[in-house]
């Protein structure tokens, strides 16, 4: 769409308004659920530590959820992951993750105690309650960051994602809003060394909203079964496939280098836009990050967005037919053959040298 | 029952291609369609009208040619189509978006009462998630996100059971109405349109809304001036240092190059060796 002619100076150009000014210190909110913390939590502690030392202001964690034993332990390893302060909201009617208390909840301690950069973790829990807050503070948002890092000049902070699909990166910056709010995924940001004997400074915080006022009622939780998870984050190895094989029935070869090698396995966005491979195996900024030790890439062009979820592995393979795919740009070693002939050939290699290890144990 | 479904118009991602020289978006001849996730919206949306009575609208906000994508959904079964479509909308970020959604969607239940709004669970060019609880929370309509199955809808007692998608498993909620969902991918798949369905679509007439006709009154939450995200740059990730080392396969048969492979790969780093052995022997 074109731009209106003559149009009046945007409110953004007069700079940060005065009432923001006092906004300081840099918080994450810890995504805890039925007893757990998730480990996004951790990695953005890990982030936030470096944003808030740089800005030299104290670095919070925000904690909700109901008044049991569990909670004080995230509390603990909040201090233990780099946290200063811990926010803390204790209330029975934060047991199960709900938009309304949760959203209240949070917006009441932004106002009060006003941080000026604010970080959830990009999870179903992370943008339900991001999107939620955001609008209810009119303030800026920015969804899966890859990168985060302070602009000292406006003292704002400069967020990097993928953007257009995917195919190019953009830095945003939230100018004349507070807080300024980030979501990351899960295994973006590396996960900071742990230290003991933090002793966090805890601020309750009441929450003051009844059961009876909260329509949305929680059912049931059904746990997922732990054998139908893929556990792609978290694999030492990775082998993954893309349009380059061609049909859905050669992606077998990729799950049968992935069994001998006791390895996960996943592939491309365009697999699971054309349904060869479910979403919970998609690989790539848009679907799972991964950091394994060996990541092996058949026929996987590697777009930005596939390069930004993968960019964390020790080790690339790529495998590809095109001497000129992007995924050699970032791979650390690779072939250009036929992935087709080849990843059936490593299956056979790796399954005679994994038969002699297992003789000579 | 009224449903309003929000819709998308995105280029196909899996045609863009980036200039080799300029890194600029090469956007000629890139085709347009529906944001592939709002088809599940869709889908479940005319599913309920189906079998409860009532009407679905499918709304967007976009360029005039965004019609198109609206043709489309009308196809599929739409009763009717709405475009927020000025200059005003320009440059919009979530929170401007939500906005004016929730503008054109206010002006509809003010028509009729909507029971029901359904957007996708993100975009595939945005991939944000955020104007689906941008909307809910202006609306105050109740938020479920992530959802994978809409177990019961009790129109009388005005409430509706859904499974939703969360971490480590599946929250079974239950809600009023008006409520707002987002729904997961993989849960259905779109109809046929046939032929005459957009035969009927072309002839269709769409509502085409201006900011003010949406009932906009404050221009300054609209298109960029309504957008507290600025983007700064957009680039192409700098190349690493270093390229991929090719593996010189020259004249062997793949058995060799897969050894070739695992030798460079054990060379280069020896604890992928030692994790194998201990796989091997069962660790």
């Amino acid at each position: 769409m074109s731009q209106p002619p003559n149009r009046p100076q945007p409110a953004r150009s007069k700079g940060l308004p005065e009432h923001l000014k006092d906004y300081r210190g840099v918080w994450v909110v810890v995504e805890a659920e039925r007893g757990h913390a998730h480990t996004v939590s951790w990695e953005l502690l890990g982030e936030g530590r470096k944003l808030a030392d740089e800005l030299e202001v104290d670095l919070g964690a925000v904690v909700m959820g109901p008044p049991e034993p569990w909670l004080d332990e995230v509390c603990a390893e909040a201090g233990a992951h780099g946290a200063d302060l811990v926010y803390r909201i204790a209330d029975p009617v934060l047991h199960d993750y709900r938009t309304q208390p949760f959203t209240q909840g949070l917006t009441a301690l932004v106002e009060t105690y006003k941080p000026e950069i604010l970080l959830l973790g990009a999870t179903t829990l992370g943008r339900d309650l991001a999107g939620s807050v955001a609008t209810t503070l009119a303030t800026g948002l920015t969804a899966d960051c890859t990168e985060l890092a302070i602009d000292m000049e406006t003292r704002s902070m400069a967020s990097t994602r993928p953007t257009f699909g995917g195919s190019l990166l953009c830095t945003i910056h939230t100018l004349n809003f507070r807080p300024q709010m980030a979501t990351v995924r899960p295994r973006v940001m590396a996960m900071p060394k742990r230290v003991d004997g933090t002793d966090p400074k805890i601020i309750d915080h009441p929450l003051n909203l009844a059961e009876d006022d909260i329509i949305t009622k929680v059912l049931d939780y059904v746990l997922d079964r732990d054998d139908d998870k893929p556990r792609l984050a978290y694999a030492d190895i990775v082998v993954a496939g893309g349009m380059g094989l061609g049909s859905p029935e050669n992606f077998q070869l990729v799950i049968e280098l992935a069994r001998v090698l006791g390895a996960e396995y996943g592939g491309s966005r365009p697999l699971v836009q054309k349904g060869w491979i479910p979403a919970d195996r998609q690989i790539g900024q848009t679907g799972k990050t991964i950091r394994p030790k060996l990541y092996i890439a058949a026929g996987i062009s590697g777009a930005v967005q596939h390069r930004v979820g993968t960019e964390g592995a020790d080790m690339i393979l790529a495998i590809n037919t095109d001497p000129n795919a992007p995924i050699f740009e970032f791979a650390h070693y690779g072939i250009v053959g036929d992935a087709l002939k080849i990843l059936p050939a490593l299956t056979e290699a790796f399954r005679t040298r994994l038969t002699a290890l297992k003789g000579a144990a | 029952m009224n449903i309003v479904v929000c819709i998308k118009q995105v280029p196909d991602s899996a045609q863009i291609r980036v200039h080799p020289v300029t890194n600029t978006i090469m956007r000629q001849g890139v085709p347009t369609i529906i944001n592939p996730y709002d088809l599940f919206a869709l889908e479940e949306a005319l599913c309920l009208r189906d079998r409860f009575g009532g009407t679905v609208t499918v709304i967007t906000m976009g360029p005039p040619m965004a019609d198109t994508s609206l043709r489309k959904a009308l196809a599929y079964g739409a009763d009717r189509a709405v475009l927020l479509t000025d200059r005003f909308f320009a440059g919009s970020d979530t929170l401007a978006t939500s906005f004016a959604l929730s503008q054109g969607i206010s002006r509809l239940a003010a028509e009729a009462p909507v029971d029901i709004v359904f957007t996708g669970k993100q975009t595939i060019d945005g991939d944000t998630a955020q104007v689906g609880p941008g909307i809910a929370k202006r609306l105050n309509l109740h938020q479920l996100t992530y959802v994978e199955h809409i177990d019961s809808l009790d129109l009388e007692a005005r409430e509706i059971t859904v499974r939703r998608r969360a971490e480590g498993g599946v929250q079974v909620l239950k809600t009023g109405l008006p409520c707002l969902i987002t729904m997961l991918e993989g849960t259905n798949s779109i109809r046929f349109a046939s032929m005459d369905d957009m035969f009927r679509a072309a002839r269709t007439r769409l509502d085409k809304w201006s900011a003010k006709d949406a009932g906009v009154e404050d221009m300054q939450k609209c298109g960029l001036r309504g957008s507290p995200t600025v983007v700064k740059k957009v680039f192409a990730p700098s190349p690493r240092t270093e390229k991929a080392k090719i593996i010189d396969i020259a004249g062997l048969e793949p058995a060799q190059i897969a050894d070739a492979a695992i030798e460079t790969l054990f060379e280069a780093n020896p604890e992928l060796h030692e994790d194998l052995r201990a796989f091997a022997s069962g660790a």
